[in-house]
């Protein structure tokens, strides 16, 4: 039974077997000629050489078309390098004058004008549990000037606000020269003018005294302040005491802005109750906001900048990548000869694609490299003298090289399958 | 490799360039180049001395016919074993010299091994060797543009002679040189035959032509005429 078994066979075991016959003789005849030559071949270091050779033997093309490259790179890495030192700026800004701050103004609304708080508001909001310190300010409405000649309408934009001496401390201020209000000064015809302000007056320090003309009443500078990064108003202001305010000009203390400190963990919360605790009756009245808010939507708008910037910077690269294509394309053509020869002296199609392939890859990653090193610089000069700190992303070093590296795969690889075509017999014979 | 067979061995070898009317560059050549001969390929201009030389070293592949190099058939070969066999079996001599610009002789002369897997230091050795022989020692880190078109050439058969290849093609190597250079030139192929060397030259020189023991005649593509001294390798 087994013998009738072996016997028949099946007629498609018979062709695979005939086939495997046919591709046993193919394979030892292929092993005999491997035997007879050696296959060619060109060791890595001399592709790197070879490729390094022909840029060597065209250096001012070679230089220009990685200028290409080099230019879109800086571009990206200076971009990401500088929104992110900028933004790591204002973020550490945001950090040290603190996200707590609320400003509580009266709502513009309806009641257009000299809208104010209730006369009560800062003790009211004083009483709240989580509020940590409160300060005012309240609009006096006069002009001052720098001396009694000035024309009246002649207020440069400066306000003038009266304020109690806790309002440096709620706002985290600092002095430029001189004091600020203390419970002493309160009360007496002085000034305390902010950093816009001073500029605007003329005021560059007080190594002698200085007197300003406020409400018809010559008053002595006490103080010049610093900027304030959270309540910008205030740096375009004179300050006066409170209890001078009431006074010397007749005012009636009902506040502008209040401005809270709020313990950090309760911001939310605090913000939701503070309208309704300031006036029960019309709380959306009064308005509250988070300057840091502000801050922070600053960073968020560069940051849409950045995203246009670095389209603009992808842009360059496209276009240094063309560049670099451009020119091993027209590599091709003027270098023939060159691919005829090798070929003659044994160079594979792959060797001459592989050849033309490193070319590009070369010029790109030196145009990269120098791209890299160009938008570190950029970003280092720049933020140094802004005074931020300098960030250079991981991001923008890798991506920028690996990005050039592909670019120059993708422009080196048409002129290398190109230049693996051409054939070297006509290359031999063209002029 | 088979050390009876001849260098090189066409049979019935045809090549067409399509087109209207086509051209039929090559027609049913057989010929065979035995080991250490000298032969000259002579013809007129266009009658396919080129080609077949360029056949005869795989550099072009016949549309019909097969080409065996030392008794190996190439017809079926892919591209990388034709390229082994120019690397490492053939050395060319072309009209126009095709040096690399801008790299001393030495590595114009070492390129002929580039593409064997020799060491850099390997090649240059073996270049010195080759320049000595060919009459340039003194040249070695001369650019192509600081040599005479004689010298050049002459670099050229060294970089064709540094791989120790089984047989030289040179396609009108003497074309772009006078007749002093020529006659250096043609002095330096014949004392490599001398050597033992199997060369394969194209010429338009009728008194070059001459002084070669063979002679292939070409015309329209066919060999005309096979005249030599004696017959068979
Ligand atoms: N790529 C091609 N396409 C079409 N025809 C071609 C091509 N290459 C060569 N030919 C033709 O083949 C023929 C033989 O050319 P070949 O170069 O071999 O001549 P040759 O004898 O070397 O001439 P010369 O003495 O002028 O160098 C010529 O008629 C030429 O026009
Ligand atoms: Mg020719």
């Amino acid at each position: 039974m087994d013998g009738s078994n072996a016997t028949s066979v099946d007629p498609r075991d018979a062709d695979v077997s005939g086939d495997l016959v046919t591709v046993e003789l193919a394979r030892s005849d292929q092993s005999a000629l491997n035997g007879a030559i050696a296959p060619s071949r060109l060791r890595l270091s001399e592709v790197i050489r070879v490729g390094l050779g022909s840029l060597a033997a065209r250096k001012l093309r070679s230089v220009l078309s990685a200028l290409g490259i080099a230019i879109g790179i800086a571009s990206l890495v200076s971009v990401l390098g500088l929104s992110d030192s900028s933004k790591s700026a204002l973020l550490d800004q945001i950090g040290a004058l603190g996200t707590n701050l609320l400003t509580v103004e009266a709502g513009s609304g309806f009641g257009a004008g000299d809208a104010a708080l209730p006369g009560t508001a800062v003790a009211t909001v004083g009483r709240v549990a989580t509020v940590e310190a409160t300060a005012a300010v309240y609009s006096v409405g006069v002009g001052v000037y720098r001396n009694d000649l000035v024309p009246e309408d002649r207020t440069g934009g400066i306000s003038v606000f009266a304020t109690d001496p806790g309002l440096m401390g709620a706002l985290n201020g600092s002095i430029a020269h001189g004091a600020f209000l203390s419970e002493a000064t309160r009360a007496h015809p002085v000034a305390v003018v902010g950093a816009v302000a001073a500029e605007r007056l003329g005021i560059r320090n007080l190594d002698t005294p200085v007197e300003l003309y406020l409400g018809g009443r010559w008053v002595e500078v006490l103080g010049v302040l610093e900027p304030f990064a959270l309540a910008a108003d205030l740096d375009r202001a004179v300050l006066i005491g409170d209890h001078a305010a009431e006074t010397y000009y007749d005012v009636e203390l009902a506040p502008t802005v209040v401005y809270v400190r709020v313990d950090e963990d309760h911001i939310d919360a605090t913000r939701d109750v503070l309208a309704g605790t300031i006036d029960p009756e019309n709380p959306e009245e009064v308005e509250i906001s988070r300057p840091s808010d502000l801050l922070e939507a600053r960073s968020a708008a560069e940051s849409s900048f950045t995203g246009l910037f670095l389209g603009l910077g992808a842009v360059a690269l496209l276009v240094g990548g063309i560049g670099v294509a451009n020119v091993m394309v027209i590599g091709v053509i003027e270098r023939r000869g060159e691919i005829g020869l090798r070929r003659a002296i044994g160079a594979t199609r792959a060797h001459i694609r592989r050849q033309f392939l490193t070319e590009a890859l070369t010029l790109a990653s030196l145009g990269g490299t120098v791209g890299v090193l160009m938008g570190v610089s950029v970003t280092y000069v720049y933020a140094t003298t802004q005074g931020w700190r300098v960030i250079i992303p991981t991001v923008a070093l890798v991506g920028g090289l690996t990005a050039s590296v592909v670019i120059g795969a993708i422009a080196g690889l048409y002129p290398a399958i190109r230049a693996a075509r051409v054939s070297p017999t006509e290359a031999l014979r063209s002029d | 490799m088979n050390p009876a067979a001849p260098a090189i061995e066409l049979r019935d070898v045809s090549k067409r360039y399509a087109g209207s009317p086509p051209v039929i560059a090559l027609d049913r050549v057989t010929v065979q180049i035995c080991q250490g001969e000298m032969v000259a390929v002579v013809g007129q201009s266009g009658s396919g001395k080129s080609t077949m030389l360029h056949v005869m070293g795989t550099l072009d592949q016949p549309t019909s016919g097969s080409v065996l190099i030392e008794g190996i058939d190439t017809s079926a070969l892919p591209d990388d074993r034709l390229a082994a066999i120019r690397g490492r079996r053939v050395g060319f001599v072309f009209q126009r010299f095709f040096l690399l610009p801008g790299i001393p002789t030495i590595d114009n002369v070492a390129n002929g091994l580039l593409y064997t897997g020799t060491s850099r230091s390997e090649r240059r050795t073996a270049a010195e060797a080759v320049l000595d022989r060919v009459g340039l020692g003194d040249r070695m880190w001369h650019r192509p543009n600081e040599l005479s078109g004689g010298e050049t050439q002459r670099v050229a058969v060294a970089r064709a002679l540094v791989h120790r290849p089984a047989f030289i093609l040179a396609d009108e190597p003497t074309g772009n040189l006078d007749s002093a250079s020529s006659a250096s030139i043609m002095d330096l192929f014949h004392s490599l035959h001398s050597e033992g060397r199997t060369i394969v030259i194209v010429t338009h020189n009728e008194s070059i032509a001459a002084a070669l023991p063979r002679r292939l005649h070409i015309l329209d593509g066919r060999l005309e005429r096979d005249v030599r001294g004696s017959s068979g390798c």
